[in-house]
Parts: structure tokens; C-alpha cells; sequence
């Protein structure tokens, strides 16, 4: 940028500041590979993967119905690695926390090697979208963080 | 039957892999042999079935379960052996 042209951003009330920068992480999961695993390694694989709370949040007479449910948890925890740039230091799955709230809405909680994470980066909302259909979760993670990039605002 | 041998049956029974696992070499990227992040967590627990160990979540990295090699490298770490007897 030019000298006049900074001159003329001053005049107009334009600041250079830091804006808080967007992070987004997506996942997909497989429905039937959640079921087999239940069927496969019982309660070691529900308490290797997913909170009691979650468990419970996911719980339902239909087993496909609850295999699908805890895939979109699933692939919401692989999306919040990938945006949380965690790399291959994978902090263990419980550390992320999928918490349903009384309208259906779903809300991420971090703990442990995962808060350390969010941290480091200074990520600080996270929000969480799931959807399943057929055989397939998804989920999409988007959070802040405060330190971005400067720009020129008003 | 060698270490190796032990966790290329694992895979093969428990990693949904689309290649045979003895058509893998030993340093081969598991991830880039189609490898998923919930395949990990099925192939970890089918190693601590068949050979009687837990991996603590120091453990729990991409790197660990990479390949051939550096599974093998973490089983030994955790007291796995050739001699040991599968389950």
C-alpha cells in the first residue's frame, strides 16, 4: 500500500486491527462401521470413543438409529481435530464432548489434550452441524480464532 | 508366526483395508492403503484383543498406527514378542 493511499484510509476512519479469523473442520463417518464396531467390541469401544454422556445423549431402541447418532458424533470429533490443526498428535476422542441440549441442538465441550489444543491456538467458539442419511454422518465444525489476520476496517 | 505376520492377519480381519495385507510392505502408509480414522480405532482394538495389551492415549497418534513397522514398534514397546501366543 502506498503512502497516499494510507493517508487517505486514516482520513476515512479506517484502522488496521486484528479480526478474528474463521476455522472450519468437516468429517464424514460410516453408519455400519460404527454398528460393527458396537457388535464387535461392545462397551470397550463406546468407552474408548465416547463419553457417558454421550452414550447416553445417543441412546435409542433402534441400533441403527443409535449407530448413527454416535457416527455423527464421531465424525464431529474427527472435524474438530482436523480444526484444531492437531496433526498427528491425536488427543483421545473423549476429550471432545458432543452435549445435546433440550431442542435437538448440539453443543462442543473440550477437555484435556484437546482444550490444550484450542488453546494453543486460541480458538475460542465452536460451533457444530451433524446430519446422517443412508449410511453415511456428517459433521461441520466452525470456530474463532481471536489473533487472525490484520485488516483494514472501519 | 512373526509379529509382522500377526498384525498383516489383524488388518486384514479388522481394518477394512481394499488391498490384502500381504501386499503390503512393512513401511508402507497404512492411510494411503485406505486406512480411516474409525479404522484406526477398530484396528487398535483388535491389537489389544490379540495381543493382550492396552495403548495408553500417549499412544493414540496417527503415526502409531502409520504401518507395519511403527505398529510393530509400538506392540514391542508394550511388551508384545514374537513368542508371545495369539489369542
Amino acid at each position: 500500500m502506498s503512502l497516499r493511499d494510507l493517508r487517505i484510509r486514516l482520513r476515512g476512519g479506517w484502522r488496521c486491527r486484528a479480526v478474528p479469523e474463521i476455522l472450519v473442520g468437516v468429517d464424514i463417518a460410516s453408519i455400519d462401521a460404527v454398528n460393527c464396531a458396537m457388535d464387535r467390541f461392545g462397551e470397550r469401544y463406546l468407552r474408548r470413543v465416547f463419553t457417558a454422556r454421550e452414550v447416553e445423549d445417543s441412546d435409542a431402541a433402534c441400533t441403527l438409529v443409535r449407530a448413527g447418532s454416535l457416527a455423527a458424533r464421531f465424525a464431529a470429533k474427527e472435524a474438530t481435530f482436523k480444526l484444531l490443526g492437531t496433526g498427528d498428535l491425536h488427543p483421545p476422542w473423549i476429550d471432545v464432548e458432543l452435549r445435546r441440549a433440550g431442542d435437538g441442538s448440539c453443543s462442543i465441550h473440550l477437555s484435556g489434550a484437546a482444550a490444550a489444543a484450542a488453546a494453543r491456538r486460541d480458538v475460542q467458539v465452536l460451533n457444530v452441524s451433524l446430519s446422517h442419511e443412508g449410511d453415511t454422518a456428517a459433521a461441520v465444525v466452525v470456530g474463532t480464532r481471536r489473533q487472525g489476520p490484520s485488516r483494514w476496517c472501519r | 508366526m512373526s509379529l509382522q505376520d500377526r498384525i498383516r492377519a489383524v488388518l486384514d480381519a479388522e481394518a477394512r483395508l481394499p488391498v490384502p495385507a500381504a501386499g503390503l510392505a512393512d513401511d508402507d502408509d497404512l492411510y494411503r492403503h485406505g486406512l480411516t480414522s474409525h479404522g484406526s480405532v477398530r484396528l487398535m482394538l483388535a491389537l489389544e484383543d490379540a495381543f493382550d495389551i492396552e495403548f495408553p492415549d500417549s499412544m493414540l497418534s496417527k503415526q502409531t498406527f502409520q504401518s507395519i513397522s511403527s505398529i510393530e514398534g509400538a506392540l514391542r514397546g508394550l511388551g508384545a514378542s514374537d513368542a508371545a501366543a495369539p489369542s
